[in-house]
């Protein structure tokens, strides 16, 4: 029997993991955004030192992971597994940084949404009481997802009102099975919605679909409501995307107000840099919600939080080939 | 949600279950909120840039142009070596980062002229250097011009085609 489920796909951690520790590393444009100051590293340039944007994303990746370890105040033989995943083919990043870290290493792909799939299956393992600590990162990066998902860097393209830039950066955190920090206390398992969309530069219109369906889905499980958390927050639907989701929940009753953020949006000051709709990549809602929204947690600026994270599982192949774009969207709770 | 129009396409498919046509009334009215809503590209202000910044490179080509058969070409021998100089303009831009730069300003501004061609096949080499001489930069650098070329030398074949079969 099931006992930690409710309703169709949530579950109750009924010991709730703690996020004992953090570690962010964003890039140069991030760096001059409205957040810079909540991240522990902000990268002088994309290159870091590296002789290829793929290594430079393994770096940031890998150290992020270093810094909540060390925030964590454990060492690293402790962790009893490491959680990953990026937006590059067979998950190199994520698995590179692995090979460094020497942790027993689970590599994941939820696209953009790994940041929430990682924290939901480290409260699993860690509630099911397979383990007392686990590492979850991912990361993204402008240089490697504009290669891999579009075209070369200094291909000269003029970007459209609903294209977005992909984050360069890493989130990662150190889940335990006790100590003090915010609790992991929910998590819905969001399943792929495809409405058929197929622009390629309209990412958040994609994903919408899925977040609304996950979030309806939350509230439904749960029996809460929007009102009864501090903060919503999708992963990177930006401004066209949140726009769509607001109107999708309205439409089965659901009002998202002022307590909704989407954290493609919060990350950089879109009226000023050039980022079209806004951030997205895996590291979008990893750095703002380990970065920022941590701190303001600690801060006591909110008390419970609702990230749903939101990925396009795309491939620059299907996309050739005429299929759509399916979303995915999955949610966590976390509380103070 | 699903609006009159969505309606309409959807009864026109009989041959599908109930299910299946209820998901596709839903993609399509879908659909049609994200048309209506989605922002449009600013079109007056794009085309209006392109057309001052195209304009004022291909100025510098007939800058160029003039220079060369000032210094005693002919119009037929300038041409080739005018196209060369604007292609290194185009190269020397991209690789110094600002060519991409120009194109998120300009659009078809910087993309037609042949600086823009010259700027694909730099910017993919740029890229794809990384993955080595020949299988990374030499198997990869018309991966964005490769279709101009296929299509533009199809397209001067058939053309010439056309004329031989038509000229008495």
């Amino acid at each position: 029997m099931a006992a930690k489920k409710v309703g169709k796909s949530t579950i109750r951690f009924t010991s709730p993991p703690i996020i004992a520790g953090t570690g962010t590393i964003v890039g140069p444009v991030e760096g001059k955004g409205p957040l810079a100051s909540d991240f522990d590293v902000v990268l002088p340039d994309h290159a870091y030192g590296e002789r290829t944007p793929e290594r430079s994303e393994t770096k940031i990746l890998e150290q992020a992971a270093r810094i909540a370890i060390e925030r964590a105040k454990i060492e690293k033989s402790m962790v009893d597994y490491y959680i990953a995943g990026d937006l590059l083919n067979q998950i190199i990043s994520a698995s590179y940084s692995a090979r460094q870290l020497a942790i027993p290493y689970l590599g994941i792909y939820g696209a953009c949404s790994t940041c929430a799939v990682s924290l939901a299956l480290a409260g699993m393992v860690i509630d099911g009481g397979f383990a007392n600590y686990v590492l979850v990162a991912c990361s993204s990066h402008y240089q490697t997802a504009e290669r891999q998902y579009r075209y070369p860097v200094e291909l000269n393209i003029q970007r459209k009102p609903t294209s977005q830039y992909t984050v360069t950066g890493a989130g990662a955190a150190l889940v335990a099975s006790s100590g003090a920090g915010p609790k992991v206390t929910w998590a819905t398992t969001g399943k792929v919605m495809d409405l058929g969309a197929k622009d390629q530069s309209d990412m958040g219109g994609a994903m919408a679909p899925a977040a609304a369906d996950t979030l309806l889905t939350h509230f439904a499980d749960t029996g809460r409501g929007p009102d009864d958390y501090d903060l919503i927050l999708t992963g990177d639907l930006a401004s066209f995307g949140s726009e769509m989701l607001k109107e999708l929940v309205r439409d089965n009753g659901v009002e998202l107000d002022d307590n909704y953020r989407d954290c493609g949006l919060m990350l950089f000051d879109t009226k000023v840099q050039h980022v079209g709709a806004g951030g997205s990549g895996c590291a979008c809602s990893a750095v703002v919600t380990f970065g920022h929204v941590l701190k303001e947690m600690e801060k006591g600026t909110y008390r419970n939080v609702l990230l749903v994270a939101t990925g396009a599982l795309m491939s620059p192949l299907s996309f050739q080939q005429g299929e759509s774009i399916p979303g995915v969207a999955h949610a966590v709770v976390i509380e103070a | 949600m699903a609006s009159q129009q969505a309606k309409k396409q959807v009864s026109r498919l009989p041959h599908m279950t109930q299910a299946a046509q209820e998901e596709k009334r839903r993609q399509l009215a879908y659909k049609e909120l994200v048309q209506k809503r989605k922002p449009k590209p600013r079109y007056l202000r794009n085309v209006l840039v392109a057309f001052v910044v195209g304009g004022a490179i291909a100025a510098l080509g007939q800058l160029v142009l003039g220079f060369l058969m000032s210094r005693g070409l002919d119009l037929n021998g300038a041409s080739a070596p005018t196209l060369a100089v604007m292609i290194l303009v185009g190269v020397i831009a991209t690789g110094l980062g600002v060519y991409d730069e120009l194109g998120e300003f300009a659009g078809a501004g910087a993309a037609v002229p042949i600086t823009g061609f010259a700027n694909t096949i730099v910017a993919a080499a740029m890229d794809f250097k990384r993955e080595g001489w020949v299988l990374g930069m030499g198997a990869k650098m018309f991966i964005i011009a490769g279709p101009v070329i296929v299509y533009g030398t199809l397209a001067g074949v058939a053309v010439a085609f056309i004329k031989f079969m038509t000229s008495p």
